[in-house]
C-alpha cells in the first residue's frame, strides 16, 4: 500500500532563493510522518533529478531540518528568474509535482 | 546589556500594504525600534534595470507614514533597508523625500534623518576588477567578465549592519538604508545597543519577513522581536496568530538555498544548533545561533540589465490534433520568423499553458495535453518597433502553420486579441557576485539631515 505525498505533508511549496535557485520545502505536521518519509527512501537527490528530468549536479542542496520537520532542496534555474521567457519570476509553482509521490505506508 | 524590542510590520514594505491593527496592537507594546526591509530580488530584474520600483508609490507612502508617525511619537529609531524595491540611489532619494513631505504634512517636531546609498557605478567595478580584485560568481556562477559587466545597468552592493550602526551612533531617529541585507537592518539595532552578533543575526533573520514566520499564513502583520541575554523571543502581534515552533523553524529556511546559514557582508549567521522552546501561546524562544565572521570581507553585488523592448501575444488550441502536434506548429512559426528577422539579434518564447507553461522541460506531464491549449508568444528586440512586428509575426504565423491532416484548415489558432502588446522591457540579472571591501562601510556613504529645520547637520 502506498499513500501520496500531499496527503501527509502539511506545507509543500518552492520559492526563489536568489535569482539563481528555486528551493522547496516539504514540511510535516507530526514528527512520525516526517521521520518515515525522511527514511523511506521516495525523496532523496536521486527521486527528485528523475520526477523533473534534470541532472543531480542541478540539485545545489538537499537537507533534512529536523526542527522544522522538513526536507529541503534547491534546483538551479537553467536562466535568471524574471529573463524573458521565465513563466514563474518567483518560483511559486514549481512544486506540484512532488504532491503525486509515493509514499510507502509504514509498517 | 539592555533588552530591547523591535517590531517589524511588513517584510516587503511597499509590495503590499501593512496590517494596522496589528501593526498598532506592536506600537502599543512600546517597541525600542520600528523597522522594515523594503526590498527583494523576487520582482525580477526590470526594476533594477531600469531602475523603477515594483509598486505604487501611494502603497510605500502609506507604511512609511504609519512607522513615521509610530516612531516620533514613541520616540525611537525607524529604520528602513533597501528602500522601494531595489535600493538604487533613486529609490533612498525619494523614501527621503516621502519622509520628508510627511514630516511637513504632519508639523512633526525636528529629528535627525539618516541615510546611505548602495549603488555602485559600473566603471567603479570595472576598475576595481582590471586591478586584479576577482569579482566571484555565486551559485554557480562564473568570476564576473567584462561582457556582463557591459551588460549592466544597474549595480547595488549589498549592505550588513555597518552603515546603519554609524547612522544610529551619529543620532539618527529615522534611517533610510540603500540595498542592504533583510537581517541586518535589525541586527543592527541590537548590535548597537551591545548585543553580540550571535544572537543579533538571529533576531533580524526571524523579524525580516514579519508575519511569515507565524501561523496561521497571513502576510503583512506585525511581529515583535525581543534581544535578551537568554535568547531571542518572536511574537505574534495579531491575536489570530502563533509563533509556534514549527512556524518559526520553517521561517528560518524560507527562500534560502540552506536553512542552517545566512551570509551577510563580513559573515554568516550558524543556525546549525539552534534550539527552539515555546514561551508561550504566541511567542517562541531561539538559542543557540552563531555568528562567524570571514577572513576577508566580500559585499553581496546584484547587477541587472536591459536587453531589448518586449511585446506578447496570446492564442488558444482547441483542435486535438493541433494539440498533438502543437511542437510542429511553434516551429512552422519560429521558421517563419527566422525567414523574416534572421537567426540572430532577437528572441523569441513560446510558453505552452495546458502542457508544461509553468514547469518547461522540468513537467512531468508535459505528454499529457489537456484539452485546450493556451500559448503565449514573447519577442525581444532592440527596438520597439521590431518587437512589435517580431512578435506579431510569430503570433499570426500560429495561425498559418500547415499542420498535415488537420481538419480545420481555416485557421490554426484561436486569437483572444489579434494583435500583439507591449511588456516591461526584456532585463536580466547580470550580476549575482561579491567583491571584497576593507570594511563594511567602504561602499556605503553615509548622510545625515535634520527634517523640521532641512540644514545639513554633517
Amino acid at each position: 500500500m502506498t499513500m501520496r505525498l500531499v496527503d501527509i505533508a502539511k506545507t509543500i511549496r518552492s520559492k526563489n532563493a536568489g535569482v539563481d535557485k528555486i528551493t522547496f520545502d516539504v514540511i510535516f505536521i507530526e514528527d512520525s510522518d516526517y521521520k518515515h518519509v525522511r527514511d523511506s527512501g521516495v525523496l532523496t537527490r536521486k527521486s527528485v533529478a528523475a520526477l523533473y528530468g534534470i541532472s543531480e549536479n542541478r540539485i545545489t542542496d538537499f537537507v533534512n531540518f529536523d526542527p522544522a520537520r522538513a526536507i529541503k532542496f534547491s534546483i538551479l534555474r537553467n536562466r535568471s528568474s524574471g529573463s524573458a521567457g521565465d513563466p514563474d519570476i518567483f518560483g511559486a509553482q514549481q512544486y506540484a509535482p512532488l504532491m503525486d509521490i509515493e509514499v510507502p505506508e509504514p509498517d | 546589556m539592555r533588552q530591547i524590542k523591535i517590531i517589524c510590520p511588513n517584510g516587503h514594505l511597499g509590495f503590499a500594504p501593512l496590517k494596522v491593527e496589528s501593526f498598532h496592537a506592536g506600537v502599543a507594546a512600546k517597541p525600542d525600534f520600528i523597522a522594515a526591509d523594503s526590498g527583494s530580488d523576487d520582482v525580477g530584474p526590470v526594476p533594477l534595470a531600469t531602475d523603477s520600483s515594483a509598486s505604487p508609490r501611494a502603497w510605500q507612502e502609506h507604511d512609511l507614514e504609519e512607522m513615521l508617525m509610530a516612531a516620533r511619537k514613541l520616540n525611537v529609531p525607524m529604520i528602513i533597508g533597501s528602500a522601494g524595491d531595489t535600493g538604487t540611489n533613486s529609490r533612498v532619494d525619494m523614501y527621503v523625500e516621502i519622509i520628508q513631505e510627511i514630516a511637513e504634512r504632519h508639523g512633526l517636531a525636528p529629528f535627525k534623518l539618516g541615510y546611505f546609498y548602495s549603488e555602485l557605478d559600473r566603471e567603479f567595478v570595472r576598475t576595481r576588477m582590471l586591478s586584479g580584485e576577482a569579482i566571484e560568481g555565486l551559485d554557480g556562477r562564473d568570476e564576473l567578465k567584462e561582457a556582463e559587466l557591459n551588460a549592466t545597468h544597474h549595480i547595488v552592493a549589498m549592505a550588513g549592519a555597518d552603515p546603519f550602526v554609524h547612522l544610529l551612533e551619529a543620532g539618527a531617529d529615522v534611517i533610510i538604508g540603500g540595498r542592504s541585507s533583510d537581517s541586518a537592518i535589525f541586527a543592527a539595532a541590537a548590535i548597537h545597543n551591545g548585543h553580540k552578533e550571535d544572537t543579533a543575526y538571529m533576531l533580524g533573520k526571524l523579524l525580516e519577513c514579519a508575519s511569515f514566520c507565524a501561523e496561521p499564513y497571513g502576510g503583512k502583520e506585525t511581529v515583535m522581536g525581543t534581544i535578551s541575554e537568554d535568547g531571542v523571543d518572536i511574537t505574534a502581534m495579531n491575536p489570530e496568530q502563533r509563533c509556534t515552533i514549527a512556524s518559526v523553524a520553517g521561517h528560518a529556511m524560507y527562500e534560502r538555498a540552506n536553512p542552517f546559514h545566512e551570509h551577510v557582508a563580513g559573515g554568516v549567521l550558524d543556525m546549525t544548533n539552534c534550539h527552539y522552546k515555546q514561551l508561550d501561546e504566541r511567542t517562541t524562544r531561539v538559542t543557540g545561533s552563531l555568528f562567524r565572521h570571514d577572513n576577508q570581507m566580500r559585499v553581496k553585488l546584484e547587477g541587472a540589465g536591459k536587453f531589448g523592448e518586449r511585446y506578447f501575444g496570446l492564442a488558444g488550441i482547441r483542435d486535438p490534433h493541433t494539440i498533438a502536434h502543437v511542437d510542429q506548429v511553434l516551429d512552422w512559426s519560429r521558421a517563419e520568423v527566422k525567414r523574416r528577422f534572421g537567426e540572430t539579434g532577437y528572441e523569441i518564447h513560446y510558453t505552452v499553458y495546458g502542457r508544461d507553461g509553468i514547469l518547461g522541460e522540468m513537467e512531468p506531464l508535459r505528454d499529457q495535453p489537456a484539452h485546450e491549449l493556451c500559448i503565449t508568444v514573447q519577442g525581444v528586440a532592440p527596438t520597439t518597433e521590431v518587437a512589435e512586428e517580431l512578435t506579431l509575426t510569430a503570433l499570426r504565423q500560429l495561425f498559418y502553420a500547415r499542420l498535415p491532416n488537420v481538419k480545420g484548415t481555416a485557421g490554426g489558432v484561436s486569437f483572444p486579441f489579434d494583435e500583439v502588446m507591449r511588456a516591461s522591457p526584456a532585463c536580466s540579472w547580470t550580476i549575482n557576485h561579491t567583491m571584497p571591501v576593507s570594511d563594511g562601510l567602504e561602499l556605503f556613504p553615509t548622510h545625515l539631515v535634520n527634517v523640521g529645520k532641512l540644514e545639513a547637520a554633517e
